[in-house]
């Protein structure tokens, strides 16, 4: 989930010579009409009420206000998993010799309430930010007049015309809702509803199999709640289909029920309040039916462009996606308007993916740097149960970039210590290296299924970004005992066809 | 600088294979040439035949075609082709007494020049030194079977030879002993990991009320119920050695070793039964044990880390002496599981450690209601109740002035140090050096002592990283080395570790201190910033407590020196940073990697402030 936070501020040259004049609106601008000179009113324009855009304007904060990651995305998400992964550690405590109940509720109330509390104070927080940069935040909402100029109107109504040099749009995306399904839009919500719920969501069935799908239905299930997931096709497109596998293999065995090859055809409120939702597998045809007390669809996500008028501006898009066609400076079909994050066609859908491009094309802007965005290896973790982090190639594009026989493929399934004491399972902690098969076999992805795949991943991205090779990986002395250092020591290639479980230390 | 054996092209039977010659070595000083010696009569014992030639010498080439013929193999060291031949020649004259090449030795027999073996060849005895095999019992004998050791003869053994291991535990002075796998798996790393791993529990079940899960009595931990599921652990850990030494062949002896004559070592088992086995190659590996203070009533009553994790009662309220890792990790997970806990500090934490991080970690600790003695050192433990646990008595004295005090524990646990187990193992029989003060074992480049055929790995090594990774990697690089075609060494540079603290301290690189040493002072950018793990922000704790530091060589591109991070995970965060250290991490490359949202290592991607511009690195609270 990817948000843009549009974030402004003042822009200098070196030397301060000459301050950029700039502006944020989230959703929208406000500012003063273009003046009788011709002139525009700003240097620079960001449309966008996500994290990306706020990023472009102002250098060295991070966060802009709210957008999609703070609300309703990474920041709500990561705090109800690792609300779910406490409920694993309660389970844990007992045999590390705490004397826990065997059954320990769960409150959604009292979690949903501290984790909002944490959202609206970090709200709080950019808004003061800002204020600190000088750089002022409209709640407006924004379409183009023609390629310079942005109408802007309040809440109440008023509108007002605002024109710049450089236009950068970064709306961001929301969830989709689907078109044809009935009952969907009523009785359904998504993920910018669920972190927002007062009450437990019960019953839930999610729809999808995305990554916000995936970590939704993991918590919902961690925190004992009855969840399935309902899914047409494969888990996490776009991801390493062997480690997607993993990770439902995983969840399944966790208690998270899977529809597979399954489309919803109808959601009815049944008199009790139930969601009937009837299904249809798509191998038999035959229809389906279960009750539900929640519905979330998580089938992907919209760009937020079609208000926007951008024919009036001249910026193309993509008929099937809406999304904004870019090209490596960020720049749409108009050369000084630029789209960045999730409403720019073709581009990961997250945060610091997004906030970086933001600020780099801020300063290509004021004429900083000429550095583009790297959209290789872009590490990313998935959130479910058992993480996943992910950096640089799956294996299937690097079989299909460079062809099966130069690519060698070092894997291990390990035993993190924690859970031998603690029982648990471990089938599916797993990691793979993705080399190049030529000597010194540099690294071209590596994929981790365990925990902590976050933290784990952000210091191999680095390595692979300066061009690490196997044999400086299996150099580097690994941190005993650590989940991490498993990857220090894969040596097992899947062309030998060995046994690639670790045994022992 | 010396450059690398050469074979003759095309003359070369097949398998033979060429030797590294060793680099980064000036022969001029006495050292050197000592060295140099070392290295020579080391080929001269490594290989079956060995011969000492010049490329262009007909008589050196004759005696290579001789063997040739006979199908054996034979290593060469060509002297014209090494920048330093000149020296080699002298110091093989100075051991054989022949100062013209070839110089020719047939299984560490020097047999003389061209003429020489030529006759020896017409006589017999060539072909009767060449059946001579191996009169050795093994080709390789590790004394110790700890991680190093078993690293290095698992390795060997992989590599065809024939190896055996000897490991015994000698009881801790309280009566404690273990099982197959050395330090790390029985009374180091692992316990230690999975107490602190208990600890974090305790701590994760008060944050789990905040996220909602619901329970009423503040909840007890069990002493005996965590060490009995951790020592199973142990258990199934030291069984699935033994088997993993059994398939490879490695014969396991459960016996004390001692060097008695050269290549010669004597068993003793624990009735007492002595047994000698020979052996072309030993490694010694025996590790380290901890050290106990000296003063009245310290081995009686006090234990140690070999005691504490078998240790089957609750240890009470405790007195831990000492600031190593050891003791801070101990001290650590006692409190986190709701001991009463003081730590006794002579003078520094965590010696050797970032200083600023070592202070960091020691406050936490301190906030976290472990008390900190400071200045102090014990003079006497008097036991006033025995029981499981008793009631010790101890008294201290401050290092600066005459003031004592006394405090009365349950538990004292020492935790000053460690000394190396080389003083009893016989090494003065076959003059293996020792430094005296240290008990360490000097080695060169190449982990050989000053005695050709014997080498050393993990903790007893002078002026190396007493670390379970790292002698596993230089176990196993030396038995490449010695046995297989390998020629890589182990770096000992850029190691990363972590320290298990309650708040977890993972560093690679130099640290701070050590960083203006070497570069001074105005070469360096330092980088840092408190954090507050997302985690964190609900369970309502302590914000700007999580620091992430990094050193920079502004002269070399800003490359990072120097990686530092304390906060939760700190070790799996710090693995992959220690890889990107390896291949030349530079400050811009910081900037320029997107973070993974939201983690603790994103942080180091976003690293603004220096030091240097004392700029506020508070996380402003929300």
């Amino acid at each position: 989930m990817a948000a843009m936070a549009g974030r402004a501020a003042a822009l200098r040259r070196s030397g301060a010579r000459f301050r950029w004049r700039t502006r944020v609106a989230a959703g929208g601008v406000r500012g003063a009409a273009q003046n009788a000179a011709g002139r525009q009113d700003y240097d620079l324009l960001v449309i966008g009420g996500g994290s990306g855009g706020l990023a472009c304007a102002k250098e060295g904060t991070r966060w802009g206000l709210g957008g999609t990651c703070v609300n309703v995305g990474c920041i709500p998400k990561k705090l109800m998993h690792q609300a779910a992964l406490l409920g694993d550690r309660i389970r844990d405590a007992p045999h590390y010799g705490w004397e826990v109940p065997q059954q320990v509720p769960h409150d959604w109330r009292k979690m949903a309430e501290a984790v909002q509390n944490h959202v609206k104070s970090l709200n709080w927080g950019h808004r003061v930010q800002l204020q600190d940069r000088k750089v002022k935040y409209f709640n407006i909402k924004a379409s183009f007049v023609n390629e310079h100029v942005v109408c802007g109107v309040t809440k109440g109504g008023k509108e007002t015309l605002l024109s710049a040099e450089h236009i950068v749009i970064a709306t961001g995306g929301r969830p989709r809702y689907p078109t044809n399904i009935e009952g969907a839009l009523e009785h359904g919500i998504t993920s910018d509803d669920i972190f927002w719920l007062k009450e437990s969501p019960g019953k839930t069935l999610v729809v999808g199999a995305s990554y916000v799908a995936l970590e939704c239905a993991g918590f919902l299930t961690g925190l004992s709640l009855d969840t399935t997931v309902m899914m047409r096709s494969i888990p996490l497109r776009g991801f390493d289909q062997q480690m997607s596998s993993l990770v439902t293999e995983h969840m399944a065995s966790h208690g998270t029920q899977f529809l597979r090859g399954c489309t919803p055809s109808r959601v009815k409120k049944l008199p009790d309040g139930q969601l009937q939702v009837t299904w249809k597998d798509l191998a038999s045809g035959r229809e389906d039916m279960g009750t539900f007390d929640t519905v979330l669809w998580a089938i992907g996500r919209v760009p937020e462009t079609r208000s926007l008028n951008l024919e009036k501006a001249g910026v193309n898009t993509n008929p099937n996606t809406h999304k904004i066609l870019v090209d490596a400076q960020e720049a749409t079909s108009v050369p000084h308007i630029y789209a960045i994050g999730d409403a720019a066609e073709g581009r990961p859908e997250l945060t610091p993916t997004a906030t970086m491009a933001g600020r780099l094309l801020a300063q290509r802007l004021c004429g900083q740097s000429s550095d583009l965005m790297d959209y290789d290896n872009v590490p990313t973790t998935v959130f479910t149960p058992l993480e996943y982090g992910c950096v640089g190639l799956s294996e299937e594009e690097a079989v299909a970039r460079h062809g099966e026989e130069h690519v060698e493929v070092y894997h291990a399934f390990y035993k993190p210590l924690e859970f031998t004491v603690a029982e648990r399972d471990s089938s599916q902690c797993y990691i793979k290296m993705v080399c190049l098969r030529e000597p010194p076999q540099l690294v071209l992805g590596l994929h981790f299924l365990g925990p902590n795949a976050g933290e784990v991943t952000q210091g191999f991205a680095l390595g692979i970004k300066c061009g690490a090779s196997y044999t400086q990986v299996m150099r580097t002395v690994g941190i005993h005992p650590t989940c991490a250092e498993e990857v220090a020591k894969l040596r097992i290639t899947k062309r030998s066809g060995l046994e690639p479980t670790v045994t022992g230390c | 600088r010396l450059g690398s054996v050469r074979g003759v092209p095309g003359s070369s039977p097949p398998g033979r294979r060429a030797r590294p010659w060793f680099p980064g070595i000036s022969c001029t000083s006495a050292e050197a040439r000592e060295e140099l010696r070392r290295r020579l009569l080391g080929l001269i014992e490594d290989n079956r035949v060995m011969i000492f030639s010049k490329s262009y010498c007909p008589h050196s080439t004759r005696v290579k075609e001789l063997f040739s013929s006979l199908g054996v193999e034979y290593n060469i060291l060509e002297l014209d082709q090494v920048d330093d031949g000149a020296s080699v020649q002298e110091v093989l004259s100075e051991i054989t007494n022949q100062i013209t090449v070839p110089n020719v030795f047939v299984n560490k027999v020097h047999m003389g020049g061209c003429d020489r073996t030529f006759q020896a060849h017409q006589s017999g005895l060539l072909q009767k030194l060449l059946q001579k095999e191996s009169a050795y019992d093994y080709d390789l004998i590790v004394i110790g079977g700890g991680s190093g050791g078993l690293a290095c003869a698992q390795e060997a053994a992989i590599l065809g030879k024939k190896v055996m291991v000897l490991d015994f535990v000698v009881p801790s002075p309280q009566g404690t002993s273990w099982g197959l796998g050395g330090t790390c798996v029985n009374v180091g790393c692992v316990p230690k990991k999975l107490m602190h791993q208990a600890a974090l529990l305790g701590q994760a079940l008060s944050d789990s009320r905040k996220f909602g899960w619901e329970y009423n009595q503040q909840a007890k931990h069990n002493w005996e119920t965590m060490t009995e599921a951790i020592q199973n652990h142990i258990g199934s850990l030291n069984w699935s050695y033994r088997v993993s030494l059994r398939e490879k062949a490695v014969a396991y002896v459960n016996s004390y070793g001692e060097f008695v004559e050269h290549h010669k070592i004597k068993a003793t088992n624990r009735k007492g039964q002595e047994t000698c086995y020979t052996a072309a190659k030993f490694v010694i590996a025996t590790g380290e044990r901890p050290r106990y203070l000296g003063i009245q009533g310290d081995k009686e009553y006090c234990i140690t880390s070999d005691d504490l994790f078998s240790l089957p009662y609750c240890p009470g309220k405790t007195l831990v002496v000492g600031a190593s890792y050891v003791a801070l990790e101990c001290a650590g997970f006692l409190a986190g599981i709701g001991l009463d806990v003081t730590v006794m500090v002579r003078s520094v934490l965590l010696r050797g450690f970032d200083q600023e991080m070592a202070e960091k970690v020691g406050s936490y600790m301190e906030q976290h209601g472990i008390k900190f003695l400071r200045k102090f050192i014990p003079v006497m433990v008097q036991q006033l109740e025995k029981g499981l646990p008793g009631k010790l008595k101890v008294v201290a004295k401050s290092t600066e002035g005459p003031e004592t005090m006394e405090g009365v524990y349950n538990t004292v646990l020492l935790a000053i140090g460690r000394d190396s187990c080389t003083r009893k193992i016989g090494l003065e029989k076959i003059g293996v050096k020792i430094n005296e003060k240290t008990g360490k074992i000097p080695v060169n480049d190449v982990e050989q002592t000053n005695v050709p055929y014997v080498y050393a790995v993990g903790d007893v090594l002078e002026g190396k990283l007493e670390l379970t990774p790292v002698a596993i990697q230089a176990g196993k690089l030396l038995a490449r080395r010695l046995f297989g075609d390998h020629l890589e060494k182990c770096d000992y540079i850029n190691v990363p570790t972590t320290v298990f603290t309650p708040l977890e301290y993972g560093c690679c690189g130099l640290s701070e201190e050590k960083a203006i040493e070497v570069y001074k002072k105005e070469n360096l950018e330092v980088y840092h910033t408190f954090f507050w793990p997302l985690e964190w922000t609900v369970a309502g704790r302590d914000n700007n407590t999580c620091y992430a530091k990094i050193i920079c060589n502004k002269f070399n591109n800003n490359r990072v020196i120097g990686f530092h991070i304390l906060g939760p995970n700190a070790g799996e965060v710090t693995q992959g940073f220690a890889v990107a250290m390896k291949c030349g991490l530079t400050k811009q490359l910081l900037d320029d990697t997107i973070g993974i949202h939201p983690t603790c290592g994103e942080v180091f991607t976003t690293l603004e402030i220096t030091k240097s511009s004392g700029l506020d690195i508070s996380q402003k609270g929300c």
